[in-house]
């Protein structure tokens, strides 16, 4: 499974990933109280500069914003009808500005390093029993076994496909190999020891 | 948490991203918001009970926050948890503890009606209640024009309520595992 980390050289890519983080938080509350067509189209222009200086290709950052045009579209059409194009222009701006800024923390920022910051942020959490050094064992289990899992799921469907079955019938049989998968996995980890 | 814990949660997560990659019932004309994931956010909950399912979930959504294609169409980062359609994929865990808690106050007496019951609220009706007032925020519209526009969707989580109960009463059968509360 690839991230959707982008590699380059850049001040973004080296700032810290709490950092941009902290930057993406103070944006994204403070956007909520601008109100002028212009300044957000100023903001816009600022978010588009930060992907120039992180070295993020047009491309990528437009394939990376794609996925939320449907519902954008949708929105502005929504706004244009029931209050006019002042507020449906201000909404776009702002759900835009918001969606690229955190797109660009992703594409700038590795994994691991989100890893630690998610780490981090739950450390104070320690007292009520949260363990946050496991998170980075349950990330690396997960994506060591999507693989896995998948394979699965096209044998099971492959198999019920050839006796003729269609739909969603393959999920009970998925669902309990992965349960037993869960008794050998658990054991393993038992065997080295323990998840700590 | 034991080790057989630890397994589950990170597992059932992994089912959550198969979900995303498998496409379940394909309508043409219907965009990406139909997605066979809330049918995992049902099934960690009806199967692995309230803490465990809710974990399972909740390191699914922290895949999406570390920057993981995992959502479907290869979607993920915080831009899709900051976006309108956020307030859903936060809710995934808070829907799967929720069914959890249903399913393990039901355990004794579990079958198709009490696990259409925990489907419902836990993997529809949390989701909406958390997610349609995101929207509503995030879109600038007002709350009662979000709730209409959100109604597009009842049909497939109707059906998806449906099949994930079916799914969870014979699992059940073949492996039980949430202890009665």
């Amino acid at each position: 499974m690839l991230s959707l980390y982008h590699e380059a050289r850049s001040p973004v890519h080296r700032s810290p990933a709490g950092a941009k983080l902290a930057v993406l938080l103070a944006v994204g509350t403070g956007l909520f109280f601008v109100r002028s067509i212009a300044a957000l189209g100023a903001v816009l222009l600022v978010v588009a500069l930060c992907y120039a200086v992180a070295k993020v290709p047009a491309r990528v950052g437009l394939r990376q914003l794609r996925p939320v045009l449907p519902v954008l579209i949708a929105i502005v059409i929504a706004q244009l009808v029931l209050t006019g194009w002042v507020t449906a222009v201000l909404v776009g701006q702002r759900v835009l500005v918001l969606v690229a800024l955190a797109n660009l923390v992703t594409l700038t920022t590795r994994t691991s390093a989100m890893i630690d910051t998610v780490e981090a942020v739950l450390r104070p959490l320690r007292p009520l029993g949260v363990r946050p050094e496991r998170v980075g064992l349950l990330v690396a289990l997960t994506i060591r076994f999507v693989p896995v899992l998948k394979e699965q799921a096209d044998q099971v469907r492959a198999a019920h496909r050839a006796r003729g079955l269609r739909g969603t019938r393959f999920l009970t049989p998925l669902l309990i190999k992965t349960l037993r998968l869960a008794d050998g996995l658990g054991s393993a980890i038992e065997a080295r020891g323990g998840p700590d | 948490m034991r080790s057989k814990d630890i397994a589950l949660v990170a597992l059932f997560a992994a089912i959550m991203v198969v979900l995303g990659l498998v496409p379940l019932i394909e309508l043409p004309l219907v965009p990406a918001p139909f997605t066979a994931q809330t049918l995992g956010v049902m099934l960690a909950g009806s199967i692995l009970g309230a803490r465990r399912g809710g974990l399972a979930i909740l390191l699914f959504v922290v895949l999406v926050v570390i920057g993981l294609p995992v959502l479907p169409g290869g979607r993920g980062g915080i831009g899709v948890i900051l976006g309108p359609t956020g307030g859903f994929v936060l809710a995934y865990p808070v829907g799967a503890f929720v069914t959890g808690l249903i399913t393990e106050w039901l355990w004794r007496r579990y079958n198709l009606a009490a696990a259409l019951l925990a489907n419902a609220v836990g993997g529809a009706l949390v989701l909406y209640v958390i997610g349609v007032p995101w929207m509503s925020v995030s879109a600038g519209l007002p709350l009662g024009k979000a709730i209409t526009g959100s109604v597009v969707f009842l049909p497939g989580d109707l059906a998806k309520v449906i099949i994930a109960s079916l799914t969870a009463v014979t699992v059940r059968r073949a492996y039980p595992l949430v202890k009665p509360a």
